[in-house]
């Protein structure tokens, strides 16, 4: 057992290294340096070139589309992406859908669904929680109905994060109304251009339009967009939960976080000297890289038993539990960071007078982060959702 | 020892809190902050006027109630509790502080202006290489005959878009960040030389930026007592948002009680899950704290400075401390809904966010308070 990168592995790093830094889109450089709102085109950007190169799924088995690297080489790829502040791909199709559908679909599903969700051309969205059924979200009642060869879809859905921009959407529907919970939910695919699909925005904290209403009136899918057997949904979606659980560690990005704090600390000043000086403060960030790297290398335990046949199981909540903490905790120690210049709110008048600037640019969505990021110790199954799983599923209790 | 507030203090509770009542529900906050200036500038005339309340803190011979500490620390508890956008803090508290030590001309100038609701004061304190240290100021007031010339930058200014006046620190001798040479002026807000760059803040209300190029401004406007009198003011603010995070922190408490007895999940209300019931239980027993802290650093505003500073500090420093715990855990408690903007309590969320910081962080106030008690 050692840490140590092969040969092999350190020229992959190089390569990934010299792949970033010609191809990583300038103008979306550009954006995330001036805190801009990301578009659609822009986060299509990046997916994009990874797409091209072959890079965009590195998690997909290679028969799919799948990069054959080895745990190695993806864990050299997250961090490097991370380091060079590469933008977070969506998660919808890659992570979520995708592997649904390569693991549970039918060879006519896999060759009709797949290339989209690789080139990028379809964008996905997460019919999941309800606004009756959040932590409990086997309660659902957004109903199908068997009309034929399709269901009629009837119901509304929340948090749909993305919709604005969806071409698809994947959906758990109840099938059998009168079956135990978990046993009459099926697993839809759902052109979001269908008629009857309504989506209406919400505003979060810090201004932001991410998440949606989505209501379905009577919308018409054809039975063969179901995946796998119908009332068998659940399987899709708990092997769907699972999977996102694990991505949510967010390890490489909450490195790069904490450089980002770093780098503020040093920029600010107390008293005499930076921040960073500041035995408090500095402690604070000691504390934090402390706990990140308790998860990377719990991560890292993970994986190696993932890549030695064992599927991410129950202990994916604890990732999940750990890294959404640990990315709060470093929106604010930012937030802190910036002092008074977490107070002005920018959204929309960042721009313009030099002269007389509102602080450092690195201010500017300090408070609004901070906000916003609540979420995540709420989304994916909330922490308190994933402490009953490790309960029941990991302790037996 | 009494802890029991007045009959008039009731009364101006009761006043107050029913008029916020009538006028300050969560839907017609949302329409004042859309408006242009980002308030509704009839309810501060109101509070002037027809309630008469914004004489709480002076003396009768001003035209004041006769109150102090205490009546301000009602009244923002109020505030708080409906997340006010009014200058109170800005006006009352600072600048009324401030008038009540001015040269008599001053003050029998400024205070009856102030009480009638024609005099809205914004304070200029905070410069953007200085964190909370109030001495830490690079704006220069150099003597110019008689009066003098104002030079410098000040860091999100609170109601300065509305302000008639603005109460400024500023050096007249001494470096960076000596105590000595730091003085007070109250300010005419529409002098030449005056550049504002106006914003909102993510908690609802209005600041700008403040550059003062070269701005000539008549010697009365200076008001003796150096840095001393200044940490006064900061002390008198800083139990004022201590009294605006009670109200606060009890909404925040409040809306997640009724959330849980309300939403149902797994067959029953989420209130009957043991984890949320604890959970509740801690929200209840930091709001409780943060009332105590209030209440603690108020009543020792009137203390030899060393002593009031380390009091002040502490209650500061835990109400920091007990505000973040209630509003993360509130809006955890809430899950997703609790973080749009369609429900009150995020609002609280933000408001008691910035509370944390103003005035200094939990660091900088236990910082102050072990430099004052605790040597070696």
């Amino acid at each position: 057992m050692h840490l140590d990168f092969s040969p092999e592995d350190l020229a992959f790093q190089q390569e990934v290294r010299a792949f970033i830094a010609e191809n990583y889109p300038a103008e979306l450089r550009g954006k995330q340096d001036e805190g801009d709102e990301l578009s659609k085109e822009d986060f299509l950007s990046w997916h994009k070139v990874l797409a091209k190169k072959g890079w965009i799924a590195p998690a997909w088995p290679v028969e799919y589309g799948g990069t054959g690297w080895t745990a190695t080489q993806k864990y050299i790829w997250s961090e490097e992406t991370a380091r060079a502040d590469c933008i977070r791909l969506m998660p919808f199709g890659l992570s979520m859908v995708g592997p649904v559908i390569y693991t549970f679909g039918t060879p006519e599903q896999k060759a009709k669904f797949l290339p989209g969700i690789l080139s990028g051309d379809v964008w996905w969205c997460q019919g999941y929680s309800e606004p009756g059924s959040g932590s409990d979200l086997a309660s659902l009642r957004t109903k199908a109905v068997r009309d034929g060869d399709h269901y009629v879809v009837n119901g509304q859905k929340t948090w749909t994060t993305m919709a604005q921009h969806a071409d698809w959407g994947f959906f758990l529907v109840r099938t059998d109304p009168d079956a135990k919970q978990q046993e009459g939910i099926s697993f839809l695919l759902i052109d979001m251009k269908s008629p009857g699909i309504t989506v209406r925005p919400i505003i979060t904290l810090g201004g932001e339009h991410e998440v949606n209403e989505v209501w379905l009136e009577d919308v018409r899918v054809p039975v063969e967009n179901r995946i796998y057997e119908e009332n068998k949904g659940w399987t899709c979606a708990k092997f769907l939960l699972a999977h996102e659980r694990t991505g949510i560690a967010g390890v490489a990005a909450s490195k790069r976080g904490i450089e980002k704090v770093k780098s503020i600390a040093r920029a600010e000043l107390d008293g005499d000297k930076p921040l960073i000086a500041n035995a408090f403060f500095k402690r604070k960030i000691a504390e934090l890289e402390m706990d990140l790297t308790a998860l990377e290398f719990t991560e890292l335990r993970s994986l190696a038993g993932e890549s030695a046949g064992r599927g991410p199981g129950p202990e994916s909540s604890l990732l999940k539990i750990k890294g959404s903490e640990i990315q709060q905790r470093l929106t604010e120690l930012t937030l802190e960071a910036v002092g008074h210049y977490g107070a002005p709110y920018f959204r929309g008048f960042g721009e313009g007078d030099n002269e007389h600037p509102i602080g450092p640019d690195y201010a500017h969505r300090a408070a609004p982060t901070y906000f916003n990021t609540r979420k995540t110790t709420i989304y994916g199954g909330s922490n308190e959702i994933q402490r009953n799983i490790i309960a029941k599923m990991v302790l037996g209790l | 020892m009494d802890f029991s507030y007045t009959e008039t203090q009731g009364m101006l509770r009761d006043t107050l809190a029913r008029f916020l009542a009538d006028t300050y529900d969560f839907e017609t906050r949302k329409k004042m902050l859309l408006r242009p200036e980002g308030r509704d500038p009839g309810i501060w005339q109101a509070l002037a006027t027809e309630l008469g309340i914004l004489g709480a803190p002076f003396a009768e011979e001003h035209g004041g109630l006769g109150g102090g500490a205490l009546e301000n620390m009602i009244m923002m508890e109020e505030l708080g509790k409906v997340i006010a956008v009014e200058p109170y803090l800005q006006t009352v508290v600072i600048g009324g502080g401030a008038m009540k030590r001015a040269p008599a001309a001053m003050a029998d100038a400024v205070i009856p202006e102030i009480i009638a609701g024609n005099a809205v004061i914004a304070w200029a304190y905070a410069e953007p290489q200085g964190r909370y240290d109030l001495a830490n100021i690079r704006t220069t007031a150099k003597t110019d005959g008689a009066g003098f010339v104002l030079s410098g930058h000040k860091a999100v200014v609170y109601a300065a878009p509305w302000a008639t006046h603005l109460l400024v620190t500023a050096r007249t001798g001494g470096n960076q960040r000596e105590r000595e040479g730091v003085e007070l002026f109250l300010i005419d807000a529409s002098l030449p030389g005056i550049v504002r760059r106006d914003y909102p803040t993510v908690d609802g209300f209005q600041a700008s930026e403040i550059y003062f190029e070269n701005v000539a401004i008549p010697g009365d406007s200076h008001i003796p007592g150096g840095i001393d009198l200044i940490e006064l003011l900061a002390d008198e603010a800083t139990m004022a948002i201590c009294g605006e995070a009670c109200g606060v922190s009890r909404k925040l408490h409040e809306g997640t009680l009724d959330y849980i007895k309300q939403r149902k999940q797994f067959g029953q209300p989420i209130g009957k899950f043991q984890v949320l019931q604890h959970r509740m239980a801690d929200i209840f027993i930091e709001v409780e704290q943060i009332a105590s802290m209030a209440l603690m650093g108020t009543l020792k505003l009137d203390l030899p400075a060393d002593e009031r500073k380390a009091a002040v500090s502490l209650a500061k420093a835990k109400v920091a401390r007990s505000i973040n715990f209630v509003g993360q855990n509130a809006i955890q408690t809430h899950g997703g809904i609790g973080i749009t903007v369609e429900l009150a309590i995020g609002h609280y969320f933000k408001r008691g966010t910035m509370i944390e910081n103003q005035f200094g962080s939990a660091d900088f106030h236990l910082g102050r308070f072990e430099d004052l008690t605790l040597a070696a």
